[in-house]
C-alpha cells in the first residue's frame, strides 16, 4: 500500500507523540510510525513519579504522562502505524515500513525523527571477565520488573549512577533484592542529585564514587563482581579491590541516540539540529533523546512540539530559514544543544558543563547573555532561552562557562 | 533556661528535579524549631524541610498483578506522599494485591492504605484480555 501526506513522526514516545500533536494543530496530515504495540516508548515502563512538573505542571509517573498525551492524539486525525518498523528513508522523502500486512511505502513533504536513545552496554566497558547470564542493562531489569513480573536477581550491584541506575536500585531494593551498591567511576553521581536522596540515601544503599568494575566472574551465571578505586585520572589505584557475591550486575552507563534508519543527516552522534529542531537535510527534523540526551522527558516533549510545529510550516512551504547562526562550545562546555540558531525564532539552549562547578557563570557571546548557577554538574541540565535576535552579518554565538569564586 | 542543641543538617528537597540542596540550622527539643534554612530556590522548599526533619514523607510508585489483563502488571501510585518509615509495609501490602481487569488510570487500588490517609491508585489502564 502507498501512503501519501504532510508529516510523518517516526516514534511514539514522549518526543513523537508530541511532535504528531503540534504538526496536527498546525494544519498538517500527518502519519506517526511506532514499531512497539503501543505508543509511550519508555515511558511505559518509568513507573516512577517526576515527571511533567515542567509540561503539564503535574507530578506524573511515565504511563500517566503517556497516556495524557495519548488522550490529546485521540482528538485529532492522526494517523498512528503501531508495530509498523522504517527500514529505509531515502532522499526523494520516501519511506518504506513493513508491518505484519507486508512492506509499505509512504511519500511525505517532512519528516520528524523522535528515535530516541538507546543504552550503552556492558560490553561497551571492556571489562575483563566471563561473559555470563546476569548481566543486564537497567532499562532491562525496568522492563522485566516493572512490566512482565519477572525478579531478574537476588542480588545485585549496579554500575554507573544515572538516573536510571539509582531508580533502578531504589526498584530493586523494594522488590526484596539485595542492592549492594552503586559503583560510579567518577567523583560525583551520573543522576539528579534528588534522585541520589530518594533511591539511595532513603534505603541506605552505598554508592561508591571513584570506583569501577574490573572484573566479572561466574560459571553460566554472575557469582562475584570485582571494584576498585580509581585516582582522579581513572587509574586503578592498586590494593583497593572489593569482591562483591552477587547474581547481577545492573549497568547504567549512558545512552546513545539512535539515528536509523536516516543515513545522510548531519550527526554528532545524535542529529545536529537548529532551534526550530531542522536538520542538515531541509526536510528532516529531530527531537528528543535522538539528539541529545535530556534530563527530562518535558524537554523532550517541549522539542517534540517545536520539532512537529516546523515540519508542519515547512511542508506548507511556510518555513525557510534565511539565515543560520552556528553555536559554538566555548571553554567547560560538554555538551550544547541545538547546533545552530535561526536568529528569527526564539532559542532553547541546552547544556551541559564539563566538570562540577560551585558557582559558574554562563556566558552566550557576542549577545550579551550571562547566566549564573550554583553548584552546576555535568549531570544536571542548564537551560538558556534567547530571544529573536536581529544580526544580519552574525555568522557564530559561543557558549562557555567559568568559575566564580 | 535550659540549654537548647542546635543542628545542622544538609537536605537535598525532591519536590522537583532541581533537588535544592537545602542547608538548615534546627533546634531539636520537644518542638523542632527551624533557625535558619538556606539554599531551597521556591516555597515548597521549606516546607519540605520542616517535613524531613520531623518525619520524611515520599511517593509509592511500584505494580501491582492484573487478572486477566493484556499486560501482567498494572502500575500504581500513592495519590499523595506517605511516611518514609511505612515504605517496606506498604510494599509488602502491594505485593499482595491484586485487581481485576479492565483497570483504568485514577481507579483507586486500595483506599487510605495503613491509614495515611492516602490512596493507592492505577497509574495505567489495563484491557481485559480478548
Amino acid at each position: 500500500m502507498k501512503y501519501e501526506t504532510d508529516v510523518v513522526v517516526l516514534g511514539g514516545g514522549g518526543g513523537g507523540m508530541a511532535a504528531a500533536k503540534a504538526a496536527d494543530k498546525n494544519g498538517a496530515n500527518v502519519i506517526l510510525i511506532e514499531r512497539e504495540e503501543e505508543n509511550g516508548g519508555v515511558l511505559n515502563q518509568c513507573i516512577h513519579n517526576g515527571f511533567g512538573i515542567h509540561y503539564y505542571r503535574k507530578d506524573l509517573t511515565g504511563p500517566e504522562f503517556k497516556e495524557t498525551l495519548q488522550e490529546e492524539l485521540a482528538n485529532t486525525n492522526i494517523k498512528i502505524l503501531n508495530s509498523a518498523f522504517v527500514l529505509n528513508v531515502n532522499k526523494d522523502k520516501q519511506l518504506t515500513f513493513v508491518n505484519h500486512k507486508g512492506i509499505h511505502e509512504i511519500k511525505t513533504k517532512a519528516l520528524v525523527m523522535a528515535t530516541g536513545a538507546r543504552e550503552r552496554h556492558f560490553n561497551s566497558l571492556a571489562v575483563p571477565g566471563d561473559r555470563v547470564a546476569g548481566i543486564f542493562t537497567a532499562g532491562v531489569a525496568q522492563k522485566y520488573i516493572n512490566l512482565q513480573n519477572l525478579k531478574p536477581a537476588n542480588s545485585a550491584l549496579i554500575v554507573g549512577s544515572g538516573d536510571i541506575g539509582l531508580i533502578m536500585a531504589r526498584r530493586l531494593h523494594l522488590e526484596g533484592i539485595e542492592v549492594k551498591g552503586v559503583v560510579e567511576i567518577l567523583p560525583y553521581p551520573g543522576g539528579l542529585e534528588r534522585n541520589v536522596q530518594q533511591c539511595l540515601r532513603d534505603y541506605n544503599i552505598p554508592l561508591y564514587l571513584s570506583h569501577t568494575v574490573t572484573r566479572v566472574e561466574g560459571n553460566k551465571r554472575l557469582s562475584k563482581v570485582y571494584v576498585s578505586q580509581v585516582d582522579e585520572n581513572r587509574q586503578v589505584i592498586p590494593n583497593t579491590e572489593k569482591v562483591f557475591n552477587v547474581d547481577a550486575l545492573i549497568t547504567s552507563v549512558g545512552l546513545i541516540p539512535l539515528t536509523d534508519p536516516v543515513k545522510f543527516v548531519e550527526t554528532g552522534p545524535g542529529f545536529i539540529t537548529s532551534n526550530t529542531n531542522q536538520t542538515s537535510e531541509d526536510w528532516i527534523f529531530a527531537a528528543g533523546n535522538c539528539t541529545v540526551v535530556f534530563d527530562l522527558v518535558d524537554y523532550v516533549s517541549r522539542e517534540g512540539e517545536k520539532a512537529g510545529k516546523y515540519a508542519a510550516l515547512y511542508s506548507q512551504n511556510q518555513y525557510f530559514p534565511e539565515q543560520k547562526v552556528k553555536v559554538k562550545k566555548g571553554k567547560n562546555i560538554n555538551i550544547l544543544h541545538p547546533m545552530y540558531i535561526d536568529p528569527n525564532e526564539r532559542t532553547k539552549l541546552y547544556l551541559r558543563v564539563s566538570k562540577t562547578f560551585k558557582r559558574v557563570e554562563v556566558t552566550v557571546e557576542p549577545l550579551g547573555i550571562k547566566m549564573i548557577e550554583e553548584e552546576a554538574r555535568p549531570s544536571e541540565m542548564i537551560e538558556i532561552s534567547i530571544k529573536p535576535f536581529k544580526d544580519k552579518n552574525l555568522k557564530e554565538i559561543e557558549v562557555s562557562a567559568r568559575e566564580l569564586g | 533556661m535550659n540549654s537548647v542543641e542546635y543542628k545542622k543538617k544538609k537536605i537535598v528537597c525532591t519536590n522537583c528535579p532541581l533537588g535544592c540542596k537545602i542547608n538548615v540550622v534546627y533546634a531539636d527539643a520537644d518542638e523542632i524549631e527551624i533557625v535558619e534554612v538556606k539554599g531551597n530556590r521556591c516555597k515548597r522548599g521549606l516546607e519540605f524541610v520542616k517535613q524531613e526533619i520531623t518525619d520524611p514523607l515520599r511517593v509509592v510508585v511500584t505494580s501491582v498483578k492484573v487478572e486477566d489483563g493484556e499486560i501482567s502488571m498494572a502500575s500504581v501510585r500513592s495519590d499523595k506522599p506517605v511516611p518514609l518509615r511505612l515504605m517496606q509495609d506498604i510494599m509488602k501490602i502491594l505485593k499482595e494485591t491484586k485487581v481485576k481487569a479492565p483497570v483504568k488510570r485514577g481507579d483507586v487500588v486500595i483506599q487510605n492504605i495503613l491509614d495515611t490517609g492516602s490512596d493507592i491508585i492505577a497509574t495505567r489502564s489495563v484491557n481485559r484480555k480478548k
